[in-house]
């Protein structure tokens, strides 16, 4: 008995010691962001974009990178979307327990850890073969085959959580078998979608090395597909590595708007969610 | 009367096997039209097996092999030339424990005719009277009336059931199989389900799975008694509790094993 109690306590205290690590890294990390970037931080920042000097601590702003940054994620996200909804469906209500459906967990599990350096390499590999340049298209496709796997693995999991009686329900209905995906299964998924599409949004926006070589960088909004597109994560990366303290600081200052972008997004995505899970059947 | 009225559905050699594990049995049975009938027998008999066969749900089980003829009208329900899902519309099935669908309340029962881009009820009337006809015959209407848009799954466990039944009858149905329907609810509610059960029994061919000889006593007019699945003993349910003709069925009934 006594034995028993101290593994619990044992436990505990190690759980709560790796819970606090977790969040003290988090909390470190926000905070030498906020501590190092605050004070180059100015309205200028986002609502002008970076004239020539710039990035050598002259006048301008990163509104080109953030605009730029959505552009490239909303794009993204949508197309990465609308593949990878119909091929989690797929594989959980037609190919269901077919080896072929275990196949293509298994391909999509292992581009799920390949680097995004190697997408962008290889998005690169097709450009030069296609005779394209960097531009925001590019940017978008590189992006979406990067986020493609994490949103159909994440959606897959999902719907293997859905109870098989949600599905006879509708059968018993005289529902087809795309009648049930689209109107029961995606109702009870809906809150694991959002999670999942917030999940992918985190990894495509904040990614660097696949836009690097595809996207390019623009000190203009893009005005068509084709135009090169800044990005934040490279306006941080290209501010880092200047040799100016001022840009330095200005680097900082464009992970803060990052920072900024992703919790506010997130926070939507979660009121929106709270609202679709009023439905879910537990 | 039994015997005057043509059966409204036959079964026919049915075989139904998991893997290697044969579950039922050459099963020839009968079931009278707007009457209802019990399906009764020990725990692993087949008795859902045989339930979920008449609508073709059992198809979709993994590992399952089945093979038989079921005719409804003399219509072979399992001949590929038939739609699985008007099948299934027209045998409509209550679980044992409520399924809902993660809709509001009155979505729930909107649900079938809507798939099935059904009219029967828009020409009579409108979709919010075919809900409320759905939900008066199964006895929950008072209860909800005013709720219809909240999420079905607050209500109680005994009106998810009913909903459950209001659902069924909103796809117009011939026949109500209903599986253990009241076995998960606690004893009100069950009488509930059972006093709506035995009231739609009028229009409606219903079979029905039960654990409790009292409630297959209660409200059946045939029984089919399955014995490891096999049909032991079926027909009329007066005279099968009065005199049953089997050893094992009078060794059933007097609780030698259950």
């Amino acid at each position: 008995m006594k034995n028993r109690k101290l593994e619990e306590q044992i436990f505990n205290a190690l759980m709560l010691a790796s819970t606090l690590i977790v969040v003290g890294s988090l909390l470190a990390v926000i905070g030498v962001v906020i501590v190092k970037g605050a004070p180059a931080l100015s309205l200028s920042m986002i609502t002008q974009t970076s004239n020539g000097g710039f990035y050598l601590g002259g006048a301008g702003g990163i509104l080109n990178a953030i605009i730029g940054s959505l552009y490239l994620i909303s794009a993204s996200i949508s197309l990465a979307f609308v593949i990878g909804l119909p091929v989690a469906l797929y594989l959980n209500e037609y190919a269901a327990r077919s080896k072929s459906a275990d196949v293509v967990r298994l391909c999509l599990d292992v581009l799920y850890g390949v680097p995004s350096i190697v997408y962008g390499a290889f998005a690169f590999t097709l450009m030069l073969i296609l005779g394209a340049r960097a531009s925001l298209l590019w940017g978008i496709i590189t992006i979406t085959l990067l986020i493609i796997p994490i949103m159909i693995r994440g959606i897959d999991e999902i719907i293997r959580t859905v109870p098989s009686k949600l599905r006879e329900a509708s059968y018993s209905l005289g529902a087809s078998k795309l009648q049930t995906a689209f109107n029961v299964i995606i109702r009870q998924i809906l809150p694991g979608i959002v999670a999942t599409v917030l999940l992918a949004l985190g990894r495509g926006i904040g990614d660097a090395a696949s836009v690097l070589l595809t996207a390019g960088y623009s000190d203009s909004i893009p005005t068509s597909l084709n135009s090169p597109v800044a990005t934040l994560p490279l306006a941080i990366f290209f501010q880092l590595s200047t040799p100016y303290p001022e840009a330095q600081e200005r680097a900082y200052a464009s992970a803060i708007i990052l920072l900024g972008i992703i919790v506010m997004l997130s926070l939507s995505a979660r009121f929106c969610t709270s609202r679709f899970s009023k439905f879910v059947i537990r | 009367m039994q015997t005057i009225t043509k059966p409204h559905i036959r079964v026919q050699n049915l075989n139904v096997s998991y893997g290697d594990t044969q579950v039922l049995k050459n099963v020839n049975v009968d079931f009278p039209r707007r009457q209802t009938t019990a399906i009764i027998g020990p725990s692993g008999c087949g008795k859902s097996t045989l339930l979920r066969s008449l609508n073709r749900l059992l198809e979709l089980t993994e590992g399952v092999k089945l093979s038989c003829k079921i005719l409804v009208d003399d219509i072979d329900i399992m001949s590929d030339s038939v739609d699985v899902t008007n099948v299934r519309k027209r045998l409509a099935l209550i679980a044992q424990t409520p399924n809902l669908l993660p809709m509001s309340i009155f979505d729930n029962i909107a649900y079938g005719p809507r798939v099935s881009g059904m009219s029967w009820w828009n020409e009579i009337d409108g979709i919010d009277r075919m809900v409320e006809r759905c939900l008066r015959a199964s006895g929950l209407w008072e209860e909800v009336k005013d709720r219809l848009k909240e999420p079905a799954s607050r209500l109680s466990i005994g009106q998810q059931q009913r909903l459950c039944l209001a659902r069924a009858l909103a796809v117009d149905p011939e026949v109500i199989l209903c599986d253990e329907p009241t076995s998960a609810l606690d004893p009100i509610s069950a009488q509930h389900v059972e006093k709506q059960l035995q009231a739609l029994s009028m229009d409606y061919t219903v079979v029905f799975v039960t654990h409790t000889l009292r409630q297959a006593r209660r409200i059946a007019d045939n029984v089919i008694f399955l014995y490891m699945g096999e049909v032991v003993e079926e027909g009329p349910a007066e005279s099968f509790f009065s005199q049953p003709k089997s050893a094992v069925t009078k060794a059933y009934l007097e609780g030698a094993f259950s």
